[in-house]
């Protein structure tokens, strides 16, 4: 082969690779569009002033007005916060313990927790739901005659379907989101500090408040809002295990099947404002280093419980992986 | 840490532990022993040891059937979606790279539901199929209610979960093999299928098992964008549970669908290890 005819195929070549770049970069470009023109759309159409659902009409917050207004969305959306806000408190809370713990179980008890864990991640949320339903109302039937037996008064309370059993499904997965958040954000951290807090005589319950919770505070924040997105929006877990309880998206979810209504738009609107808000919020913290501020007050903590104890050396040993980890913190 | 109090440490787990066993896993354990009861008079649960019901699913196997083959047909489309838009990401994007992934997140985070009505707003007769009718490109299309709605559907829920282990998989790709590759005077294509295919292949695997297992579970698209015509194992277990209330006939569909899921998921995992066992001794076959 010349060179002169080596030339031409490079350059014929070169061209068909920036044919192909640029048609992928075009395919990427639609593939985006898909993924958004959809939601765009409905928030859009819950502005418009017509019932039509074809033609935009005008600008109005009709819809958002009649939805605020309207006693069953009301009741639906105060459901939804309160099942979300226990969830997810129960989330962080269970979830946080037992992240924490969990590296000093024996390896068999981390396995069973690495189990459950994996059971409540992988377990379809349908299944999960309609087990709730029937525990719950098999254990009602069982325990109603004997609460009615039992109760000083005339009205006994009737256990059965609701809010509490919606709460208990959106927490099983609650959990293992905060317990998987945590436990990655714990494999990253520097374990010396801990242990420098345990050489200069802190209490574990100390190192826990003054050194471990500030450094996996914002992991924890994050945790929480991720939480509480999931059991805000979730439908299918809440479908089954309501009773008679109403929640948003459940009632979303009934408008829908009963057509097509601008309402409908204006409450969807809500919903995807609150959780892209939220996730914006958890990816901040999530992503979030170590907050330098938590940093500096270690320091002094630990130096007056230093000069609390007559074991001071101890001190100069313990300040190097501190510096190490302020270094890491302000790069 | 052994040195911090190793009694309170553990004692800290017992709650979530004991919120999994309380409501995780003792109802598993009551749906199991309810799909081998019989059913009560006035529906609900009337004890007995029986495996009628499992052999009474050998008369419903339509729903069966009908998500499986919606669920493999969904994932293949997804995947031929997914892989062009990963291979873009992480090959083509450079600095993009992050930015383009969150924006494929992003709209995942929102609810499924919205999501999900998203296109029934869409696809309803009121609009895409008016639109083109007003421009006079096709005078009767219907796309809500069927096959084809279902399908999409799929494809726009559940793309990011065959998206991200794709990405990783090629993200992880050392350049240099490609370019090595080309070296050796293998074009574009042959690179392509020879070096960056097999090597995403445990990707594609973990992709898929992501993606097919919940939509074998899924409720709301068939429902809202199948109008109810394609049966679901969803639908069925909604209508069992919430409608005639045989509950033992439904236990005994979902734990068939346990099973089932249990399969594919061994099976899938099987496949990613070897897959990827062979990817790193460096035999794409």
């Amino acid at each position: 082969m010349s060179a002169a005819s080596k030339v031409p195929t490079a350059m014929r070549r070169r061209k068909r690779r920036d044919a192909v770049d640029r048609s992928l970069a075009v395919y990427a470009g639609l593939v985006y569009l898909f993924l958004f023109v959809p939601i765009v759309i409905v928030v859009l159409f819950s502005f418009n002033s017509g019932r039509h659902v074809t033609q935009f009409e005008g600008f109005s917050m009709t819809w958002y007005d009649q939805a605020w207004n309207d006693p069953m969305v009301l009741e639906a959306l105060s459901n939804s916060l309160q099942i979300a806000t226990a969830s997810a408190v129960i989330a962080t809370v269970f979830g946080t313990a037992a992240a924490l713990a969990v590296r000093r179980l024996s390896p068999t008890t981390q396995r069973v927790v690495a189990i459950l864990t994996y059971l409540a991640v992988v377990i379809p949320a349908i299944v999960l739901g309609l087990s709730i339903l029937l525990a719950f109302v098999m254990f009602a039937d069982w325990a109603n005659p004997w609460l009615a037996y039992l109760w000083p008064g005339d009205d006994a309370p009737e256990l059965g379907l609701g809010k509490l059993s919606v709460i208990a499904g959106e927490s099983i997965f609650g959990i293992a989101l905060v317990m998987t958040v945590l436990q990655a954000r714990l494999a990253q951290m520097d374990d010396s500090l801990e242990r420098a807090s345990a050489d200069l005589y802190a209490t574990p319950w100390r190192t826990l408040r003054q050194v471990t919770l500030p450094q996996l505070g914002s992991a924890i924040f994050g945790g929480f809002v991720l939480a509480f997105t999931f059991a805000f929006d979730d439908f299918i877990i809440a479908f089954f295990t309501r009773g008679q309880s109403q929640t948003l998206p459940i009632l979303l979810f009934s408008s829908i099947r009963r057509g097509v209504n601008p309402s409908i738009n204006a409450i969807a609107t809500v919903l995807v404002v609150v959780t892209v808000l939220a996730l914006l919020l958890a990816l901040f913290f999530l992503t979030r280093r170590t907050p330098g501020g938590a940093a500096l007050p270690l320091l002094d903590d630990t130096s007056s419980a230093s000069r609390e104890d007559p074991a001071a050396p101890a001190a100069g040993p313990a300040r190097t992986p501190q510096e190490r980890t302020a270094e890491k913190v302000s790069t | 840490m052994p040195k911090l109090i190793p009694r309170a440490s553990t004692l800290s787990t017992a709650p979530a532990v004991a919120w999994f066993v309380v409501f995780m896993v003792a109802p598993l354990t009551v749906l199991f022993v309810v799909s081998v009861g019989v059913r009560g008079p006035d529906g609900g649960y009337a004890g007995g040891f029986t495996f009628d019901n499992y052999l009474e699913l050998g008369n419903r196997l339509a729903p069966i059937w009908n998500t499986l083959k919606f669920s493999l047909l969904g994932t293949a489309v997804t995947l031929l979606v997914a892989y062009p838009l990963a291979y873009y990401i992480a090959v083509k994007a450079g600095r993009r790279k992050l930015v383009l992934l969150a924006l494929v997140i992003v709209p995942f985070w929102t609810s499924m539901l919205i999501r999900t009505y998203a296109w029934t707003f869409l696809l309803g007769s009121n609009g895409l199929p008016a639109v083109l009718r007003e421009w006079g490109v096709v005078d009767d299309l219907r796309l809500l209610n069927t096959p084809f709605a279902i399908v999409l559907g799929i494809v726009y829920n559940y793309l990011p979960l065959m998206l991200l282990p794709i990405y990783v998989a090629l993200e992880r790709l050392d350049p240099s093999l490609r370019a090595a590759s080309k070296d050796l005077g293998a074009g574009r294509l042959a690179t392509f299928r020879q070096v960056t295919l097999p090597l995403s292949a445990p990707g594609v695997v973990g992709g898929c098992l992501l993606v097919l297992i919940p939509v074998m579970g899924e409720y709301l698209i068939p429902v809202l964008l199948g109008g109810g015509r394609s049966y679901f194992l969803g639908n069925a277990l909604a209508d069992l549970f919430l409608q005639s209330r045989n509950w033992p006939l439904g236990a005994a569909l979902a734990g068939a669908f346990i099973l089932l899921m249990t399969a594919i998921l061994l099976v899938g995992t099987a496949v990613a290890r070897r897959l990827s066992g062979a990817a790193t001794t460096g035999s794409p076959a």
